[in-house]
């Protein structure tokens, strides 16, 4: 049994998918908690896999038993493990903190959503999983698919802003496959890793390789909503359901960040193509930090300017891991865990107020400090924590960016990365400002009763107070998380 | 230059439907001829694919018993092929959601040009 985790981590979000769906016939109470059960199961898998890994070194798990280039082979090193367990934890999370959002809807849907949900989990779990190019573009098309799906359930808006994203979703996912299908013809490889040894015969320079690994970087810059090319996410993340939309913003474009990495350092890597690419990639997230933060300023709409945010802080990600020295590297890293923990906290807490009060505008939290604590106090947690105020894990994943930055002597990096920070402070303390001193502005007297407290039930409070616990644990124990997991997880350069 | 043209034209006809599926994309403001073209851009990459695979004067990859001269010269690689299989489905499956997407846009608004839409959307 424990020989085959690394197909199980796959597997068992897979297989719920297509017993949820059956058991709802008999109860569709049932068949959320298979969904809970197999996620927490998934969970449980990823991190002995990761703690088997961290002791033993990286874990090739050769599918049914066919060895490469025959058979497709699952790879799981500290990096992939870590972003599994990472993936795993907040679909898990997020599952809980969905029963209250479904129970608003007919128990015909429950079913769907909960497949869709576990389908979208396996996806972005064998996309961290699999050492194999061909393969990741299937678990990327599994996940988007059942994105696009998921997406769309956010009312007449929602439509529209998830056929878009299709739209877009597939132009990234053929110009990936169309990347894959240089690579396949320069070195008759698939395989990760035959690829990188094929690459190291190939002439240099070469202008199909340039091509290819061009056409990866820009599919998979779509899927991460780098910079300029995010146009698909705002729209998407304002208009998603609640439940989704916390799950989503935590792990979906950094999956596609990480399979970017991944084929950057791990399959191109050393090639002066890919130095040129992480080059490119360094000026996009600066560009993006600068105007994701910019463009957040001005919206009104709470989820579109969590929204841009996301993209402000994805140009942090990608900066780290551009830079291509340790520290940033690190930061990059950190920075990922951390705004997974950040941006869900935020975006949950967001869907609980939606979803008791129907508020989604920054006006409306008028005096929101008083009548959610608990929540708001969440909120304020995660929001301190992007605009990087110690102790918080924010501060440490971007002063690692900011030591990185330094030692490459990249001060226009440094300066962005300042800039961006003092942007973030603004459009976030403005939502606290406004929860915790501004007027409540004519309470309506029959929907909400003064002496009741709002709070939000229990199923949804307890992910956002975890997470909330998170972003602090985070910060206070950054030291143990660089040194135990993230310094084996950064590639040797 | 008759190599870079005829000698490579596969490629050239791949790159003209990538470029035709982009641009019907970008310039259509019907989404249903949006979605189709989103189609030719993914016959683009198929093409593509099973064009790396062809070899002229060879067989389909099929073991008969052997006299031994088989080499890979003298079969085509399947690997291509069995890759845009799985790119078909994928092809297909997206259409599909496309689709009923389109069916439910069009309930709620009435119409599937983008410009009508966006004008109701801002209403």
């Amino acid at each position: 049994m424990i020989s085959h985790l690394p197909v199980l981590i796959v597997v068992i979000p897979l297989a719920a998918a297509i017993v949820a769906p059956l058991l709802a016939r008999l109860s569709p109470r049932w068949s959320h908690t298979l969904t809970i059960g197999a996620l927490i199961g998934t969970h449980i898998c990823s991190l002995v896999a990761l703690s088997r890994v961290l002791t033993t070194g990286t874990w090739h798990y050769k599918m049914g038993g066919w060895s490469p280039p025959w058979g497709i082979e699952y790879v799981i090193d500290p990096l992939g493990g870590g972003m599994a367990v990472i993936v795993s934890f907040f679909a898990a999370v997020v599952s809980v903190y969905a029963g209250p959002h479904l129970g608003r809807t007919r128990s015909g849907r429950i079913a769907i959503y909960d497949s869709l949900f576990l389908l979208l989990t396996a996806g972005l779990l064998g996309i961290v999983v699999t050492g194999d190019l061909f393969n990741l573009y299937v678990f990327l098309e599994i996940s988007s698919l059942s994105a696009y799906a998921l997406l769309s359930d956010g009312g007449s808006r929602a439509l529209v802003a998830a056929f878009r994203y299709l739209l877009v979703g597939t132009i990234a996912g053929s110009f990936y496959l169309l990347g894959i299908g240089y690579l396949y013809a320069l070195t008759g490889a698939l395989t990760m890793s035959e690829v990188h040894l094929a690459l190291e015969s190939v002439a240099v320079p070469s202008r199909a390789l340039a091509m290819g690994v061009a056409l990866v970087v820009v599919g998979l810059g779509i899927k991460a909503a780098l910079f300029p090319l995010h146009g698909w996410l705002p729209d998407v993340y304002t208009h998603a359901p609640p439940q989704v939309i916390g799950f989503v913003s935590a792990v979906m474009t950094k999956v596609s960040a990480y399979a970017l990495f991944r084929i950057l350092y791990f399959v191109v890597g050393g090639t002066s193509v890919a130095n040129r690419a992480l080059e490119i990639l360094g000026w996009a997230a600066v560009l993006a930090m600068l105007a994701g933060s910019a463009m957040a300023l001005q919206q009104r709409d709470i989820r579109r300017m969590l929204a841009y945010s996301s993209v402000g802080q994805m140009g942090y990600i990608f900066l780290g891991f551009s830079l291509a020295n340790p520290m940033a590297m690190i930061g990059a890293l950190l920075h990922l865990v951390n705004h997974a923990v950040i941006k869900a906290c935020l975006f949950l807490v967001v869907g609980g107020i939606l979803w008791r009060t129907k508020v989604s505008k920054i006006s409306g939290f008028a005096g929101m400090g008083k009548r959610m604590p608990l929540s708001m106090a969440a909120f304020s947690v995660a929001a301190l924590s992007v605009v990087g105020l110690p102790p918080m894990g924010g501060f440490f994943s971007k002063w690692y960016l900011l030591l990185g930055a330094m030692e490459e002597g990249a001060w226009m990096f440094v300066t962005a990365l300042v800039l961006s920070s003092l942007l973030t402070a603004g459009y976030l303390f403005r939502v606290i400002e406004i929860a915790y001193f501004g007027q409540l502005t004519a309470p309506d007297e029959h929907t909400e009763p003064k002496n009741v407290s709002m709070e939000i039930p229990g199923a949804m409070l307890g992910p956002i107070l975890i997470l909330a616990a998170g972003v602090v644990l985070l910060g206070v124990f950054n030291q143990y998380v660089v040194v135990n997991f993230i310094q084996s997880a950064i590639p040797v350069l | 230059m008759e190599d870079t043209v005829f000698g490579h034209l596969h490629y050239w006809l791949s790159a003209a439907l990538l470029l035709i599926g982009l641009h019907g994309m970008l310039v259509n403001p019907n989404l249903v001829k949006k979605l189709m073209a989103m189609n030719i851009l993914q016959v683009a990459v198929i093409t593509f694919f099973i064009s790396i695979a062809a070899k002229s004067g060879a067989a389909p990859p099929i073991a008969v018993d052997g006299d031994g001269t088989l080499t890979s010269l003298s079969y085509v690689n399947p690997l291509p092929h069995a890759l845009m299989l799985t790119a078909i489905v994928v092809s297909v499956s997206t259409t599909g959601v496309a689709l009923a997407l389109l069916i439910r846009i069009y309930r709620r608004y009435g119409t599937l040009n983008e410009g009508e839409l966006l004008e109701k959307l801002r209403e």
